[in-house]
């Protein structure tokens, strides 16, 4: 199906599912029940999954073929989201010429500091995009401040000229994002029991977009252009004798990996349009390696659920309190329960990076591939279960 | 060169799907039934305190927490009810808000825009919550004020100093207790007038976001009608935490006052660095040279230790103060965690109680409902004295203290001390007033 192979299709496929039904998916405990805490079910973080998993997609293009570890693409997804942000501001409220202009914005964005960057390999090429994207950060955070807004963020206001659209609606407020009418805030609830699921326009529009990412991914896997970017991975000084020129085809590897940024960036600021200098900085960078590693570098899955792992974490973890600690251990007799809730208190609430960089060290030691690799590895046990005597053929890592 | 296989799992598979995509657009035409944004309709209602635990002013934060901790604890009928006795609104009960208990949700706003939104968004997407309070940055309020008017949720401001909040940026739906970098630089122009003369040379250090402009601007604009000269205004990022090398040009700069328009962690390095250079014992243009820090709080004095003795500044409240409120708080607070409050714990405290007291009042938990009750409100005994929540641009008016770092501390939270109790009146501006121009209230938005 659409000139993928079997296997590509049914991943599609899943993955597609998975994005559809993610409401459901994502909300396994009754509202009014302990667990509740864990429902990862709502519109924002929902949206946030797959837009860090576009990211990660486009960065995994780059990183997990080429082999050139960028450290600083953030600085594309910040560019992405301001110049979605000044499209709201001057043009209208619709997502569409905001995400267009924050593609080719990044992407242009990336020519310039591919071109620089890839004249080296290596640890010297990591530095080169560090130093790029910090040297964004800070222009956006103080000098660009007519254009950014510095550390408060670029906002919308009730004076942006908005030439298609109108700068403030009847009732005085500001327009809310929407593609041709439909609001991208606009939230469906079914109510099923003790459920309650949300089903939001923006969120589809991501997932949409993030499909047609993912398909994209494919296709860049599979072609003789993306076995090429396999080349410079293996053996970049090979290609070189044998009279290639490989920095042509790695440029190109690293622009589609920043206009993914980009896009990335816009749609964020087209859930929420807002832009602030800390989307560019080195820590946001250094987020989309992890979810990268974490998830399975070089496979095509792994980069999204990395990044739904880690925003799981930062969103959910980070909300647990020691009064909701108190409720689960109340059970328990009351030195106990101080004591129980004083072990796990450094793990909850802003301790939330102390966990994930447990998980995060716990996953490369043991588990290499990532995420993927785990999920490989209980699949063959499984396999190896129902069919004992069959030589189960492994597959690598992809 | 695609062929073809058509297989019964297939067609089903691609039917599902495709019937599922065209399904999708017609959820979304229906919206939710309630009257307005997470109305509760349980036994209880949520608050959102959305607070920073890590970065610049994770000490704030904290103390910010156990404010809210307390408010809670009050509202819902627990402890010794605080400010609630001393009040002048008797509308709260103590049987919760309206007869609802109150839950509370927490998140860390990390001092970024970005990490407060999505905080704050899952407070109210996830969690149900009907209000958002806290902040302790004034980037992140204005964020965070922003997101709640788009999402019709209140927003009861927490430690935000910038004049934006209640400024350019203001929203019908975000309401301010803490004072402002206007009412700083009113309060402090004549404190320093006497104490330092008319003719000074200022230099400004000043973190480089809308709280440090406004307050630059502020303080630069009461210092120069004072007949003090401004020689440099420097901005400095509020990530940093090494401030020597912005220190090191003020001493060859020929300024004999040094403002630092840094809070928090900012303060105490910026503070330190310049204690560290020697820049107190200087004398400059034949005068010594002064540290100025315009907002103040005790939990950066501590911070600062001895560096402190002598500096002035503004302050919101401080726990020293002698009124029955101020007096109920402090007993209150420090009963629960053994030492007094700070100014950021005693405004969210306050704000929590204001939020409740209007719903009392207006019956209802609507944000227009609430706003309505909000404006124009004229309250006392929240430890400030007379305070009127004005209507035109949701900011409190109320006296605005000026502190000095003390030179012999009795104790270890015995840090500042009141210099002078500037009346409300001194500080009022008009809502036009250009600092404050360029935005509008809007119309409240209930969701």
């Amino acid at each position: 199906m659409l000139g993928l192979n079997k296997k590509d299709t049914s991943l599609l496929v899943i993955v597609a599912a998975l994005v559809m039904f993610a409401p459901f998916i994502l909300n396994p405990f009754p509202s009014d029940s302990g667990l509740a805490q864990f429902n990862a079910g709502y519109p924002d973080l929902m949206q946030r999954f797959v837009i860090f998993g576009i990211f990660a997609i486009g960065f995994n293009i780059l990183f997990g073929l080429t082999g050139y570890l960028s450290f600083g693409h953030a600085a594309f997804l910040g560019v992405g989201s301001y110049s979605a942000v000044w499209m709201f501001k001057l043009l209208s409220m619709n997502v569409i010429p905001a995400i267009a202009l924050a593609i080719v914005v990044s992407g242009l964005f990336a020519v310039l500091i591919g071109f620089v960057s890839l004249r080296r390999s290596g640890i010297y090429f990591s530095i080169l995009t560090l130093a790029f994207a910090q040297m964004s950060f800070n222009l956006a955070y103080s000098v660009l401040t007519p254009i950014t807004n510095g550390e408060t963020g670029l906002q919308l206001t009730l004076n942006d000229p908005r030439i298609l659209g109108e700068s403030a609606t009847a009732d005085g407020s500001i327009p809310v994002t929407s593609l041709f009418g439909l609001e991208m805030r606009s939230t469906y609830e079914m109510v099923v029991g003790p459920w309650a699921f949300q089903f939001n326009a923006g969120y589809y529009l991501c997932g949409i977009i993030m499909l047609l990412a993912f398909y994209l991914s494919i296709r860049i896997f599979r072609s003789p252009f993306g076995m090429m970017l396999r080349a410079i991975k293996s053996n970049q000084t090979r290609l070189n004798y044998t009279g290639l020129n490989p920095r042509p085809y790695a440029l190109a590897a690293f622009v589609i990996s920043g206009m993914y940024a980009g896009l990335a960036g816009g749609l964020m600021a087209s859930m929420d349009p807002l832009a602030g200098a800390e989307r560019m900085q080195w820590t946001a960078s250094g987020e989309v390696v992890l979810m990268t590693i974490l998830g399975g570098t070089g496979t095509l899955i792994g980069p999204v659920l990395g990044a739904g792992f880690i925003k799981y974490f930062e969103n959910i973890f980070s909300k647990i309190n020691d009064t909701v600690l108190h409720n689960w251990f109340s059970f328990m007799p009351d030195g106990l329960e101080d004591f129980v809730v004083f072990l796990i208190h450094p793990f909850i609430g802003k301790g939330w990076h102390l966990t994930l960089g447990i998980l995060f060290m716990l996953v490369v030691t043991f588990l290499p591939g990532g995420l993927v690799e785990g999920g490989q590895r209980i699949s063959r046990m499984v396999k190896k279960k129902s069919d004992d005597d069959t030589n189960a053929k492994t597959t690598p890592a992809e | 060169m695609s062929k073809t296989n058509m297989t019964r799992r297939g067609v089903l598979k691609t039917g599902a799907v495709a019937s599922a995509g065209v399904a999708l657009p017609t959820i979304f035409t229906a919206s939710s039934a309630a009257a307005y944004t997470n109305e509760p309709t349980g036994p209880n209602v949520t608050l959102g305190f959305n607070v920073p635990q890590t970065g610049p002013y994770a000490d704030e934060g904290a103390d910010e927490l156990r404010a809210y901790e307390l408010a809670v604890e009050h509202l819902n009928g627990g402890g010794d009810g605080g400010m609630m006795n001393t009040f002048s609104s008797k509308a709260l009960q103590g049987n919760g808000i309206m007869g609802k208990k109150v839950d509370f949700v927490t998140g860390d706003t990390q001092t970024k825009s970005d990490a407060a939104r999505a905080s704050a968004k899952s407070m109210i997407e996830k969690d149900g919550a009907v209000m958002i309070t806290g902040g302790s940055s004034s980037g992140v309020a204005i964020a965070v004020q922003g997101l709640c008017q788009e999402a019709g949720v209140i927003f009861m401001a927490g430690l935000t100093h910038s004049n934006d909040t209640t400024g350019k940026d203001k929203k019908a739906n975000g309401f301010r207790h803490f004072f402002n970098g206007y009412m700083s630089g009113a309060a402090l122009a004549p404190v320093l007038k006497n104490l330092y003369g008319t003719d000074r040379n200022a230099y400004h250090l000043t973190a480089d976001y809308t709280w440090g402009w406004t307050q630059e601007e502020s303080i630069a604009a009461a210092t120069e009608a004072l007949g003090w000269n401004t020689v440099n205004k420097v901005r400095t990022p509020l990530a940093a935490t090494d401030f020597s090398s912005y220190i090191a040009p003020v001493l060859n700069s020929g300024a004999d006052v040094l403002v630092l328009n840094h809070y928090g962690g900012n303060m105490v390095n910026s503070l330190t660095n310049a204690v560290q250079f020697g820049l107190r014992e200087k004398i400059v243009n034949g005068k010594q040279f002064e540290i100025v820090v315009p907002l103040y709080s005790r939990l950066m004095a501590k911070g600062a230790g001895e560096n402190v003795k002598g500096i002035h500044g503004s302050t919101n409240w401080h726990w020293s103060l002698q009124d029955d409120a101020s007096k109920a708080f402090v007993k209150s607070f420090g009963t629960k965690y053994g030492f007094p409050p700070s100014q950021a714990a005693h405004t969210v405290y306050c704000q929590t109680l204001l939020y409740a007291d209007a719903c009392e009042r207006a019956g209802t938990h609507n944000p227009c409902g609430v706003a309505e009750a909000l404006e124009g409100f004229e309250f006392d005994g929240l430890g400030n004295g007379k305070t009127l929540y004005r209507a035109e641009d949701h900011q409190c008016f109320k006296d605005v203290l000026v502190v000095r770092g003390k030179e012999n501390p009795t104790s270890e939270f015995d840090l500042l001390e009141v210099v002078e109790v500037t009346p409300a009146s001194q500080v009022t501006y008009a809502p036009d007033h250009p600092m404050f121009a360029g935005g509008a209230l809007g119309t409240c938005n209930a969701g």
